[in-house]
């Protein structure tokens, strides 16, 4: 993007429009002759699965909101409308329930990609912020779509989380009712989050173009964790990568197709087909599977403000990563320390998540605590300390070299990027 | 085969459970029983609704569960759908008809009723849901719309894989099942109090305040199914089933078509990938 275009217009008009707007040259630069790192494997495919994931996204629920009804009368009964008469409503809304679901299972593979090959050291800090402010906006933008249905657990998630402003000190409640449009969650409240989840999605896209800017820009990280240093360690973009990308987002549709067609519901909570009632609060109140390690992390903390404060911290701290982690080595291929404990806090993450869904009492809540604890341990001591005491394996020289030797060397040099 | 399945993995689910319910609380928790799996047409991959069962628990509905619940969001046209009990055009007609709905207002600003037409929804019970507390010990009748994906049979965690790989998706029919055909007396020792009824499959307590609704021989049924309560509890079940997931059998076989065509697009993708990087070490 930074350097100059070696894009040759074929057609007159191509040489008119590039004169004057040269997009075709940018295309051509960035997903054409791109030259990429020679040893990625599919983890890397994510990127282009999590942008595939938000265009489905923004297409089905620019259907869904020609049917729905923001207003707490009539949600729950446009959603059943869709559900039933309109054509195909049903595919796109289980698309859209289910498409939200796999986005996060996307989203989290590749932040978990990230860390494992340190993706988010110099020179890529900035990539790396980018994504943390991609993953907070998916936050916000789920949540909200989480309330449209206007079932049971909508509201009372609503009620649950625009509660935890009330916590700051002196604002909080006036923060509270200035959130709601009013004095409970009601009516102006689910118009204000259907506006909002409608907006959000864009600013996703927004940042995700800088994200994309930035990746173009520092170029990307591969498995050994070292810069790309002559063209022998690269492949253009296309085909290499993108046959690979496309691949890979089939898979995936596959999966999402399976999770939506044969298990619709499974994912979601079916007192969120009781329609929502503020006299009567469920037994449990439980937000989406994706929010249950935070939730967690919320409520393993005796103090409301603490709490909120934990939550909060618990997703703001990734952005302080690539300087918490002091190791210079990337990969954690060569970082025998690092690779257990990547590990452990993987393990660590999911149990947060499966005692998200527990009652917060007895054993629960202590392993709760101590996760919550250990959580936070990762990134504030255990990340810059090992990557001071541990001793990385040695670094290939190149990533041709280390291609190559495993590949015994016979194919090697046939294609080049040019 | 996904019952043989299910059981096969029972042991293993069941220490699992052991170990995963570890810290779990001693709180009395509900429902007191389990409910158990029931076989239905309509599961798996390739399940399909069984159309006359479908219009005998409708019958079931009609003539039992109407009294008291709504069905608001199923319009009569719906029962001619394909995919549902499929009732002929003319047998809607005449169904809607029997039906008196208030419409209005007419040219004079007066609501006025009406023989029910099939673009009608089914007329609730009660005008309002204080009128249906006040008819029913104070305890408003849920509509039953959705009534078979609002309701679960709690299941642990650790079914979860094998939920997964069944496709299994009528936790709502399982527990509408269990909780119709579970009414008993309450073991000696447990009291319930007055005006509910001691059920232990009951999600949210040892009795609800509704009465056991289905009795043998309450329903008459022409196609000569038996006239028990265990089969009225099946179909009705199945027919809500059918009201709460109205295009199952559409999706279900759009998903099929979807998945097929998906997995060769996938395979002839991976070829292309293969002979693209065929001349490249990576």
């Amino acid at each position: 993007m930074s350097a100059e275009s070696t894009y040759q217009p074929k057609s007159g008009f191509g040489r008119w429009m590039e004169a004057r707007l040269p997009i075709m040259g940018l295309v051509h630069d960035s997903f054409v002759v791109y030259p990429t790192p020679r040893n990625l494997n599919y983890l890397w495919a994510f990127g282009a699965i999590l942008t595939m994931m938000l265009v489905l996204q923004i297409l089905t629920g620019i259907v869904l909101a020609m049917h729905y009804i923001p207003d707490a009368a009539m949600a729950f009964a446009s959603i059943e409308h869709i559900m039933r008469d309109v054509n195909y409503g049903w595919l796109l809304r289980y698309l859209h329930a289910n498409g939200a679901s796999m986005f996060f299972v996307a989203v989290y593979i590749h932040m978990a990609r990230s860390m494992y090959y340190g993706s988010y050291k110099e020179p890529r800090e900035v990539l790396w912020i980018l994504g943390v402010i991609i993953f907070l906006l998916m936050i916000a933008t789920a949540f909200m779509g989480y309330v449209l249905p206007w079932g049971q657990m909508s509201f009372w998630a609503a009620t649950v989380i625009t509660n935890l402003f009330s916590a700051i000190p002196l604002f909080g409640e006036g923060i509270t009712t200035w959130l709601w449009g009013g004095f409970a969650v009601d009516s102006p409240t689910l118009n204000r989050f259907y506006s909002l989840h409608y907006l959000l999605p864009f600013m996703i896209v927004g940042v995700v173009v800088l994200h994309v800017w930035a990746l173009h820009v520092v170029g990307q990280n591969n498995p050994l964790g070292i810069e790309v240093r002559s063209k022998q360690d690269t492949v253009r973009f296309t085909p290499h990568a993108t046959v690979k990308d496309v691949f890979a987002s089939v898979v995936f549709l596959v999966v999402l197709a399976w999770l939506m067609f044969y298990l619709p519901n499974f994912l979601g909570h079916p007192d969120n087909y009781i329609p929502a009632n503020s006299l009567q609060t469920p037994a449990h109140i439980v937000p989406e599977w994706y929010f249950l390690p935070f939730y967690a992390i919320l409520r393993a903390i005796p103090d409301k403000l603490m709490g909120v404060i934990a939550l909060f911290a618990s997703i703001g701290i990734l952005a302080f990563l690539p300087w918490l982690d002091t190791s210079r080595v990337r990969s954690a291929r060569f970082r025998p320390l690092y690779f257990w404990f990547f590990w452990i806090f993987m393990i660590v993450v999911v149990g947060l998540g499966y005692l998200g869904a527990q009652t917060p009492e007895g054993g629960f809540l202590l392993a709760a605590r101590l996760l919550t604890a250990y959580y936070f341990a990762h990134f504030l001591i255990i990340l810059p300390i090992i990557g001071l005491i541990e001793r990385p394996r040695p670094l290939p020289s190149s990533i041709a070299e280390s291609v190559l030797a495993s590949s015994g060397g016979e194919a090697g040099e046939a294609a080049p990027a040019e | 085969m996904h019952r043989r399945l299910r059981h096969g993995l029972s042991a293993a689910v069941l220490s699992a459970a052991v170990v995963f319910g570890a810290g779990a609380a001693v709180a009395a928790s509900y429902p007191l029983e389990r409910t158990e799996l029931q076989r239905w047409s309509f599961s798996g991959y390739f399940g399909r609704f069984d159309q006359a069962q479908l219009q005998r628990g409708f019958q079931v509905y009609r003539e039992v569960c109407a009294s008291c619940h709504s069905l608001n969001f199923i319009a009569f046209r719906h029962l001619g759908n394909e995919g549902g009990p499929h009732f002929g055009e003319e047998e809607v007609k005449a169904l809607a008809a029997e039906y008196i709905v208030t419409d209005g207002p007419d040219e004079f600003g007066d609501l006025f009723e009406r023989d029910g037409k099939p673009f009608d929804t089914f007329p609730a019970p009660f005008p309002n849901d204080q009128a249906a507390a006040a008819a029913n010990g104070g305890a408003v009748p849920p509509d039953l719309s959705v009534m078979a994906k609002a309701r679960a049979a709690p299941r642990h965690i650790a079914w979860m894989p094998v939920d997964m790989l069944t496709a299994y998706q009528e936790a709502g029919a399982d527990y509408l099942y269990a909780l119709l055909t579970g009414y008993e007396d309450p073991p000696p020792g447990t009291e319930v109090t007055d005006g509910t009824y001691y059920n232990p499959y009951f999600l949210a307590g040892k009795a609800l305040a509704m009465s056991a609704p289905l009795s043998d021989g309450i329903v008459t049924y022409d196609d000569g199914s038996p006239e028990t309560v265990d089969q009225y509890a099946r179909d009705v079940s199945a027919f809500l089933m059918w009201t709460a997931e109205p295009h199952l059998m559409e999706r279900k076989r759009i998903g099929f078509q979807v998945i097929v065509f998906l997995v060769v697009f996938a395979g002839l993708l991976y070829l292309t990938k293969k002979k693209v990087w065929a001349d490249t070490a990576h």
